[in-house]
């Protein structure tokens, strides 16, 4: 079946429990979460969670009325068919033996990231940008030898035409 | 209490503790009656019985811990079936909250996935407030079981009374008004429809549309099946009435379904004990779904024309339409698709064949003959479930209380309990199996305390039936730990508990039995030893579809 990844946004009651609730939607249902990041908007009493699910179409329907059944789920936002921005936060440990040193400079140089710690075999860099620009990046700096990822979850916002 | 009481409440379930002393105390200043059961499974299922028979809110009281975990199999059976609920628990004291303090549980945590929605109090000054909304949740759109926690220092704490507020959540706006365009729509299927019928199920009953459901019906001459949750929405003596369909349905319910060009499916939710192969369910029809829950449209059958709302509100302004729409001599019309059904009818009929040995059809027949059909039924699970389905015509909504989607025995009796507090001029019978019965047998306890007077008629074939069933149509006869031994006398256990107790091995038995038992004015348990190994037809194997069953 023709399965995608979707991206939803959820304004939720910031309240506890609530991811749990969420959560264990997902599991019970037999529903995909890829990712998932969350945290308060501007008004205190809500927080925004942006999960990365997989599903064909009736699936992705399915989860979206399950959803906003649930009573602290106040939106569920469908990136679909919007223009969106996508980005995603990563730390990356590679190894940096001396013969190669210069040249993981050069492709964080090229990407525009950051190189946020050094020592004598390694560095970590820490990138933020869409899908295509991480997964370009890391597939520059898996041969160099990759030691540990730390990756945030997709978060979107829908762009706002004038 | 005071909530409780501007919620209308006039009974409640319970089983007292430690945890929720206070409220006990409190309880006895009011005029709220208690019901104390003997177990705290049997008070979630007599609240659930309560608020099916009397179309209102039923509330059990537990405590912490244990207590609290006791209820989960009633929540879940009620959250199967939509039953409005309120499960008020104890638990422990703010403080000692996850701190695996003695009779301690995370029981929010616990019945997440099988409530509507549940709380863990935090103050006193929220408990009011927090009630009410348990009622507005547990009784709006689809209804189902809320549960409240409590732990005890805030229950302890004294405050100043403060009327809650009216209830808004901006996150919960159940839709109950239909689309207009779309009943529409539904309007001109109907008119084009040579072969229409109405598969209905528990949100008829839930909404109260039973009327409207008829009216339409019989406006239209359009056959009616329902689900098991919907037995009693639509007159079971009426010419048009096609028998359940599904798994254990009629042959003419499931025929039908194939063989339709249009299927108006109110308040159903196409569970796969009703689809079979959901592929080959409805095949040749236009289906229009009308729910009140989005999420079961579309969710196991694609249809043509969805309408979110309430069935009531629905089937009113859909009987509007029609009246103001002419239907031409639709009687004719409908004629040759009713002779088809005529001639399924006859092809094949709920037969049994009884000769000395009671068959358990045989005493459902008797009990619908003797009552007039106008008994509450509750039901067990399994074989003797299915049997009242199929023998016992309902021509009322609000009559069979059954445990329709978590299938959980050891509901029937508790569920009798419940809805005789409910009614207590009605004729309340609870038609269990050797098996299921055991399960909340201490509830004879509960029924002479109070006095109820339920009558529990056992189909006792000291089998698992249903199971056994299954062992025997497709496990090559191996009855594999379904044979139930040692079953104790239920004659003389019924006497212990102080209730009374008759029993029949032989077909000439059974009606004097039924008839001691009706006329007794107290708790009656009624042992009919069966045929042990009469199986259920029609019936439909899992993964078949519903047109391809195994017949007598």
């Amino acid at each position: 079946m023709n399965t995608k990844k979707r991206i939803l946004s959820l304004l939720v009651d910031n309240e506890p429990g609530v991811l749990s609730r969420i959560s264990g939607l997902f599991s019970g249902r037999g529903f995909n979460i890829e990712s998932l990041c969350v945290a308060e908007t501007k008004d205190k009493g809500i927080s925004r969670i942006t999960i990365v699910t997989i599903g064909n179409d009736m699936i992705l329907e399915q989860i979206k009325k399950q959803l906003n059944k649930l009573i602290n789920v106040i939106k569920v936002i469908d990136f679909i068919d919007k223009p969106t921005i996508y980005r995603e936060m990563l730390l990356i440990k590679v190894t940096a033996k001396a013969t190669y040193r210069a040249e993981i400079l050069r492709i964080v140089d090229i990407f525009r990231c950051k190189t946020v710690d050094v020592g004598p075999e390694h560095y970590t860099i820490e990138v933020t940008g869409n899908e295509e620009k991480i997964n370009a990046l890391l597939n520059l700096l898996r041969p160099f030898g990759i030691k540990e990822i730390a990756r945030t979850g997709t978060i979107a916002l829908g762009r706002e035409l004038s | 209490m005071k909530t409780l009481k501007d919620e209308g409440v006039d009974t409640i379930f319970g089983y007292p503790g430690g945890a929720v002393l206070d409220i006990y105390d409190a309880l006895a200043q009011t005029d709220i009656d208690h019901i104390l059961v003997r177990h705290e499974q049997a008070a979630v299922h007599a609240a659930d019985a309560f608020a099916r028979a009397k179309s209102t809110v039923g509330v059990s009281l537990v405590t912490s811990g244990p207590g609290a975990t006791n209820t989960v199999t009633g929540i879940a059976s009620a959250y199967c079936d939509s039953i409005p609920l309120v499960v008020l628990t104890g638990q422990v004291p703010r403080p000692l909250i996850g701190n695996d303090a003695f009779q301690e549980v995370d029981i929010v945590g616990i019945t997440r996935p099988c409530t509507k929605h549940n709380y863990l109090v935090q103050k006193t000054e929220d408990i009011a407030q927090t009630v009410k909304e348990a009622f507005y949740i547990a009784r709006s759109g689809r209804p189902g079981p809320v549960l409240v926690d409590l732990p005890k220092d805030i229950i302890n704490t004294k405050i100043t009374y403060k009327e809650p507020t009216p209830i808004k959540i901006k996150s919960y706006k159940p839709t109950y008004d239909p689309n207009i365009k779309q009943l529409k729509r539904v309007v001109s299927l109907l008119k084009k429809s040579e072969r229409p019928m109405i598969f209905a199920g528990g949100g008829i009953i839930l909404s109260g549309a039973s009327k409207d459901l008829t009216q339409l019906a019989k406006t239209l001459h359009i056959p009616v099946t329902t689900s098991l949750m919907g037995l009693g929405a639509f007159p079971g003596d009426d010419p048009l009435w096609l028998g359940m369909i599904g798994m254990h349905g009629t042959y003419r319910a499931n025929m039908s379904s194939a063989s339709c060009d249009l299927m108006i499916a109110v308040g159903v939710r196409f569970d796969d004990r009703v689809t079979g192969k959901t592929d080959a369910f409805a095949s040749q029809a236009n289906i229009v779904h009308i729910d009140i829950d989005p999420t079961s449209i579309r969710k196991n059958i694609n249809v043509q024309v969805p309408v979110v709302g309430d069935c009531k509100r629905t089937l009113t302004k859909l009987n509007e339409i029609i009246l103001q729409e002419d239907f031409k001599k639709v009687e004719n019309k409908r004629a040759p698709w009713l002779k088809q059904i005529d001639e399924w009818r006859k092809a094949q009929r709920l037969a049994y064949d009884q000769k000395d040995i009671i068959k358990p059809q045989y005493v459902i027949d008797k009990l619908y003959e003797l009552t007039g059909g106008n008994a509450i039924i509750t039901t067990e699970v399994g074989q003797n479930q299915m049997w009242a389905a199929q023998f016992y015509h309902f021509n009322r909504p609000n009559r069979f209380i059954t445990s329709g989607g978590l299938g959980c025995m050891g509901f029937g009796l508790p569920a009798a309990i419940g809805a005789q507090v409910a009614c207590p001029n009605e004729l309340v019978v609870d038609i269990a199996g050797d098996g299921s019965i055991q399960m909340n047998i201490q509830e004879l306890a509960t029924a002479v305390q109070f006095n109820l007077p339920v009558k529990v008629l056992i189909l006792n074939n000291q089998y698992l039936g249903m199971v056994r069933q299954w062992q025997e149509l497709f496990y090559k006869k191996k009855y594999v730990w379904t044979h139930m031994e040692c079953a104790p006398d239920f004659v003389k256990l019924a006497e212990a508990f102080g209730a009374k107790g008759f029993s029949a091995s032989h077909p000439d038995e059974v009606e004097d039995v039924l008839k001691k038992a009706i006329a007794i004015k107290g708790p009656v348990v009624m042992d009919f030893h069966v045929e042990q190994e009469e199986c259920v037809y029609p019936m439909v194997p899992a993964g078949a579809p519903i047109t391809e069953m195994l017949l007598v």
